[in-house]
């Protein structure tokens, strides 16, 4: 098990320096001369100039990805050139944003996908597994940005039940945080929810059509033990496998559900500096969300290798 | 304390409640109300279409950093909504007869934020400042200034390399906002990260694409006049999500409400709409000498392009994609401008002599390529203009280019026809000189007409209005025969906010004043 850890250790470095690489590459590929962008709508030479300078923007392209990665490695992932922050203030103000977002979506993903998967598989060509798998294909094709909005005309212009936008920190005021963070939670938890709905589903079935399932029934067990206790733990393995990847892919759909939802978080962040040709910040926050996506990989490894006795042996 | 315990041990003991209890309950309850009272301070939510940019008025470049600097930098002087320049932090003015040079008198008793004074020192840091620090924007607005003198401590002189009517104009805007020297010089960089001017509200949070918050600052020279204790500037970038905010509660009040928005506002029994005419326009730029994409027929005949302006009907484009919101134009000032010239007034379409035209031209089905950003509304803007330029013969090739990514091909000269619009500027010069001097800055088009330099150069080196209308007029004509632009309207600043709110004014550059506005 260290062994595995380790080698996939090892293996994390070279793929983050890959990772740099291309997201430093790509965005040179944008058009548009980011400091024209940045100089304002005078367009003034003298300041275009100047920012041209500053930046490093008239180096050569591998004298400043040096400069980048050398800075970089050291924890100074450069500054926004349109606010002058520190990129790594942005991504430690901005991150646990996301990482919430994040969590409570996974949270409702889970409340809602596992029991339907159960209950689907359980009651598998019946009216229920039916309405279930609606569900999921509704969850899937809705869009997130149309079912947000949605949401904010049903619950905050008509029905005033829950703000439109607000967000604060929880450590500030948590009732109001979560507030407005269980609208945009939903939007972003209902597709993952569908999936992890299908996938318990399926993985549910072939359990509940093992031997060892027969024979619990044949012992007098109730349904609900031969469900639950016996047939669930070993369905959840790849469930949670999968839900370590989803985590994963919960970060960059949050970025449309941050912009409707007004929630001050990475995918926001991202989306603006990419627009404002704000190279730097969009080059920490993509080395910063592919560390974590990596990161969250290794985990789902040792989480699967954990969960499954077969593997420890 | 000691007596109070003394006081509630004497109680017990004899079982009587005693005044000195009571009296101890009354005050807390009070301090309680007090405290409530407090917490309760008015908050004004004010919802913006963009993140602001840096809070420094020497190298702010964003229109929302002067909608959040209209509350915490006051300025040398201010418009009136009808575009008349009066003092602010000033209190006169006055030009010395070869307009070379001018005296300005400072209102007395403004105090900056941090409590450090404004005077003729302060003044005279800030316009160097604007001049001379690396990357300040402000340096090409006020470049005429080439001294600054300090008469006496109320009394700064600011002297010019030439006549340059323009100048107040550029101080009633970033270039005249004072920011405290003992703040600027202590933060250096930083300083945009804590702001410290002399306008009504002082800076006190920033969440970086979240929200600016601002709270009252007590020593304000005009605080008999601001009435709201708090103000938060929120940005919410999404048009739609914007409203939606407003609609539930969100927002107290939100800047460019949608036209396709306004009705649904307008019904709101809560809300209410206010609009105004802006000081830019929309247009189309010609590519008339910028490298070779200049030698399109576009580009080389003006008849070719006079052609394209008459094929448009200009009302109906805007009832079109604006519900009739916004004003039809044919020139960078808006109709309802005290400089607008009343010798051109927005021409309806006339295909016949559209066609006529382009048949003098010698092109009678020529073909333009319109390059457009890609956002929706100006999208739909050029698809209304091919409909109608089809009309006259004219086939035009849409190009929708991302905005950022059209600004450089648009500097590159890779391009035949620009739809692009000006934020405007206060003084007149401000929509002109940049696009059509010879050397003007944002003529990318290239045109080049030594006449217009010269009624130009005339009109900035006179502060007497009617002799500037006189000149502008003047270029006017001939901008409307050579159409270096194509102006095609004018928008309106729109803003939906909640009935809750009285003494809102909206001015034409667009920008919410906080003064008199009152929240219940």
């Amino acid at each position: 098990m260290l062994a595995f850890l380790v080698r996939r250790l090892v293996i994390t470095i070279p793929t983050i320096f890959f990772v740099s690489v291309l997201i430093f590459g790509l965005q040179q590929l944008l058009p548009g001369n980011p400091a024209v962008v940045l100089a304002g709508e005078e367009q003034d030479p003298a300041v275009i100039a100047y920012i041209t300078h500053k930046y490093h923007l008239d180096k050569p392209l591998p004298v400043r990805y040096v400069l980048w990665i050398g800075d970089a490695l050291h924890g100074d992932l450069g500054e926004s050139i349109r606010t002058r922050q520190p990129v790594s203030e942005l991504v430690l103000q901005k991150l646990p944003v996301t990482l919430e977002l994040g969590a409570l979506a996974f949270l409702i993903a889970l409340l809602i996908g596992v029991p339907a998967g159960i209950v689907s598989a359980v009651k598998s060509g019946t009216a229920v597994d039916y309405g279930a798998n609606l569900f999921a294909l509704w969850g899937i094709s809705t869009p997130n940005f149309w079912l947000g909005i949605m949401l904010i005309l049903l619950i905050s212009v008509e029905l005033h039940w829950l703000p439109a936008s607000g967000y604060v920190p929880p450590g500030d005021d948590l009732a109001q945080n979560l507030k407005t963070m269980i609208m945009p939670a939903f939007v972003l938890g209902n597709a993952v929810a569908a999936v992890i709905m299908r996938h318990t589903r399926s993985a549910m079935m072939q359990v509940l059509g093992a031997d060892y399932v027969r024979t619990a029934r044949a012992k007098g067990l109730t349904e609900r033990a031969v469900v639950l206790r016996h047939s669930l733990r070993n369905a959840l393995i790849p469930v949670i496998t999968l839900g370590a990847l989803e985590f994963g892919q919960l970060l960059s759909g949050a970025v449309l559900t941050e912009q409707i939802f007004t929630i001050p978080g990475f995918g926001k962040l991202i989306v603006d500096a990419v627009f404002n040709r704000d190279f730097a910040v969009v080059q920490g926050v993509v080395l910063v969300t592919a560390t974590l996506y990596i990161f969250l990989n290794i985990c789902a490894d040792v989480a699967y290798f954990l969960a499954n006795p077969r593997l420890r042996s | 304390m000691t007596g109070a315990r003394e006081t509630t041990s004497r109680t017990r003991q004899t079982g009587r409640t005693t005044m000195p209890r009571a009296r101890l309950f009354v005050m807390a309850a009070a301090l309680t109300a007090l405290l409530a009272g407090a917490a309760q301070a008015k908050t004004l939510r004010i919802g913006l279409a963009e993140d602001p940019d840096l809070l420094d008025p020497a190298v702010a470049r964003t229109f929302v950093g002067r909608i959040v600097f209209a509350s915490l930098c006051d300025k040398l002087f201010d418009i009136t909504p009808d575009l008349k320049i009066v003092p602010q932090l000033a209190a006169s003015y006055q030009w010395a007869p070869d307009n070379k040079s001018v005296t300005i008198k400072l209102r007395q008793g403004v105090l900056f934020q941090d409590g450090t004074p404004l005077n003729a020192e302060a003044v005279k840091f800030n316009i160097e400042r604007d001049l001379n620090l690396k990357g300040s924007n402000r340096k090409s607005e006020i470049s005429a200034v080439k001294g600054v003198e300090v008469i006496d401590d109320q009394t700064v002189k600011l002297d010019l390399s030439s006549p340059f009517s323009p100048l107040l104009a550029a101080l009633t805007d970033r270039a005249g906002m004072m920011v405290s020297p003992k703040a600027a010089k202590a933060e250096g960089e930083n300083f945009a990260a804590h702001p410290v001017c002399a306008g009504p509200y002082k800076f006190v949070e920033r969440v970086a694409q979240d929200h600016i918050t601002v709270e009252k600052f007590d020593k304000y020279w005009n605080k008999g006049h601001i009435f709201i204790d708090r103000i938060e500037y929120r940005t919410i970038v999404d048009a739609a999500v914007r409203v939606a905010n407003l609609q539930a509660g969100s927002l107290d009040f939100m800047e460019r409400l949608q036209p396709s928005d306004v009705a649904a506002v307008r019904n709101n029994p809560n809300l209410e709409v206010a609009s105004i005419p802006e000081i830019g326009y929309i247009g189309i730029t010609a590519n008339i000498g910028n490298g070779a994409r200049a030698a399109s027929i576009f580009g080389k005949d003006p008849r070719v392009r006079q052609a394209l302006s008459l094929a448009i009907d200009r009302k109906a484009l805007v009832q079109a994609v604006y519900n009739g919101e916004y004003l039809p134009g044919d020139q960078p000032f808006s109709p309802v401008s005290p400089w607008f010239d009343k010798n051109f007034p927005v021409p309806g379409p006339d295909i016949a002599k559209a066609k006529q035209l382009l048949k003098e031209a010698g092109h009678s089905n020529p073909t333009i390529e319109l390059m457009v950003p890609t956002t929706s509304d100006d999208q739909q803007v050029a698809q209304v203009i091919q409909a109608m330029a089809q009309q006259a013969g004219i086939t035009i090739k849409i190009k929708a280019v991302e905005f950022a990514t059209s600004l450089d091909r648009e500097q590159q000269g890779d391009f035949e026809a620009y739809q692009i619009g000006w934020s405007g500027r206060v003084d007149p010069d401000g929509n002109l000189y940049t696009f059509l001097a010879c050397k003007g800055n944002l003529n990318y088009g290239r045109y080049c007409n030594p006449e217009v330099d010269k009624l130009l150069d005339q009109a900035r080196e006179t502060s007497d209005t009617a002799a500037r209308k006189k000149l502008y007029d003047e270029v006017d004509a001939i901008a409307q025969r050579d159409l270096p632009i194509i102006y095609l309207y004018n928008r309106k600043w729109i803003y939906g906010y909640t009935k809750k709110l009285t003494g809102f004014k909206p001015y034409p550059d667009g920008l919410v004043r906080v003064v008199d506005l009152k929240l219940q």
